[in-house]
């Protein structure tokens, strides 16, 4: 799926940009260890991931996937179970607050709830383990124009808030000039543009 | 408590003028099971009647070396089939044999502890049959079960993986409604027994000469054992078999 890529994400929002097919969700999920690579390895502060525990890994590096699936529950129900596998409390309005969701949202039934709203479900509990990269797996794909918009607001709000990077797997040239600082281009598993750029750390 | 009873060849060669009403349906219909049908009433004949004379040499030892000697030939088989029907689920060998190892061992123990039955072959083999039979479809029908949550479920699966959950914490839903549909089918069966159909053991005793009332207490008692082994085999079966669909880095194997 992936042949010779070799990437060095900073700090900040990266885009990941390319066709489908082109290994853009495949590389996202190397990252957080969702899927190891048959060869090469893959370095997070400059520690091979594969020797760190991966659920610590998922925690610092947290994926929002494509589609929304959400745990059986309320909203606050999703929110909170991240953190209470590790036994951590958290201000569920806060992490709401943050995804564009209010806090009437946190007693409602998080499979009733809109696609759009759900995948803001999705990305609340994300934040709510305070990770320090977001990996979005095309976060606005599910959603209609007005929808994209919003969460691309939202979006771009977070890391000015909370100083969270991002990597953003986007098919959409638009939204990954709008939504990042560094695009990555991929096309039929190998880096399409040029040599690895080195970005600020 | 039984009034034994005795049956010649001849009253069993008799029964096949049943079999023969299938074979005119069969060949009536077109359905095309006559070959089948044959192969099924010489299999039952071979195996039947070689097992009542392995059971019947295992009663007149007497041997608890031979009764657990048996019930291992019944564990290996069961597991087996239970392998072959629950194909889907990566590494089930182990889980299954574990499975049924314990659901017989507990059951049987239980049942001679408290005094139920003797620890005599005369009632460990049928019970040990039954109880390591039930336990088979239950961990197969569980297992099955598993590997269709599973993949019905890898979206949220790795979703929840994804906030740093262990496989057994992703795993959970899926493996809890394995584990119902392991056991729902024998409460469901016990909650209508009597009145939609008899029980096998009921229509064993009864046809045998017992007493109604003997024949029903006996058939509570293995009824009520095999719930308890159906749960501890579905149970075993799905908490270890869930393991093969996992890495060890709690990632979901690729299929």
């Amino acid at each position: 799926m992936l042949r010779g890529v070799s990437l060095r994400l900073g700090d900040g929002a990266t885009a990941l940009l390319g066709p489908s097919g082109a290994g853009k969700s495949t590389l996202l999920r190397l990252l957080n260890r969702l899927a190891d690579p048959d060869s090469g390895r893959i370095l997070f502060r400059g520690e091979d991931i594969r020797a760190l525990d991966p659920r610590e890994l998922r925690r610092r590096a947290c994926l929002v996937p494509q589609l929304p699936a959400p745990l059986p529950g309320s909203a606050a129900d999703n929110v909170r179970f991240g953190p209470s596998l590790v036994g951590r409390d958290v201000s569920v309005e806060r992490s709401l607050e943050l995804a564009g969701l209010s806090r009437s949202y946190a007693d409602r039934d998080a499979s009733r709830l809109s696609v759009g709203e759900q995948q803001r479900v999705m990305l609340a509990r994300a934040l709510a383990l305070e990770p320090e990269v977001l990996l979005l797996d095309e976060p606005t794909s599910a959603l209609d124009e007005d929808a994209r918009e919003g969460v691309e607001r939202t979006l771009a709000d977070l890391v000015a808030r909370t100083g969270v990077s991002m990597v953003v797997v986007t098919h959409d040239r638009g939204q990954a000039s709008r939504l990042a600082s560094r695009i990555v281009e991929l096309a039929g598993g190998r880096l399409a543009d040029g040599p690895a750029g080195v970005a600020a750390p | 408590m039984i009034a034994a009873v005795h049956l010649s060849l001849g009253e069993v060669v008799a029964a096949l003028a049943l079999v023969a009403v299938a074979a005119a349906v069969s060949i009536w219909r077109r359905a095309d099971l006559e070959r089948d049908l044959g192969i099924a009433v010489v299999r039952s004949f071979v195996q039947l009647t070689a097992v009542g004379y392995v059971i019947q040499a295992i009663f007149d030892s007497d041997s608890l070396w031979l009764v657990a000697a048996l019930l291992a030939v019944m564990v290996a088989f069961g597991s087996l089939t239970a392998r072959g029907r629950a194909r889907a689920v990566p590494g089930a060998t182990w889980p299954i044999v574990i499975a049924l190892s314990v659901a017989g061992l507990v059951t049987l123990g239980l049942v001679i502890a408290l005094g139920i039955f003797p620890a005599r072959a005369r009632y460990l083999v049928p019970v040990g049959g039954m109880v390591i039979g039930n336990a088979m479809t239950a961990a197969a029908v569980a297992l099955n079960r598993l590997a269709d949550e599973i993949s019905s479920g890898v979206l949220r699966i790795e979703a929840t993986l994804a906030l740093g959950a262990t496989a057994r914490e992703a795993a959970r839903g899926a493996v809890t409604r394995s584990l119902r549909s392991g056991m729902i089918t024998l409460i469901d069966s016990t909650k209508t027994t009597g009145v939609v159909f008899f029980p096998g053991t009921m229509v064993g005793m009864l046809l045998a000469g017992a007493r109604p009332l003997d024949a029903v207490r006996l058939q509570l008692i293995l009824l009520w054992s095999l719930l308890g082994s159906v749960a501890l085999s579905s149970v075993i079966a799905t908490s270890l078999g869930y393991r093969g669909f996992f890495t060890a880095a709690h990632q979901l194997r690729e299929r």
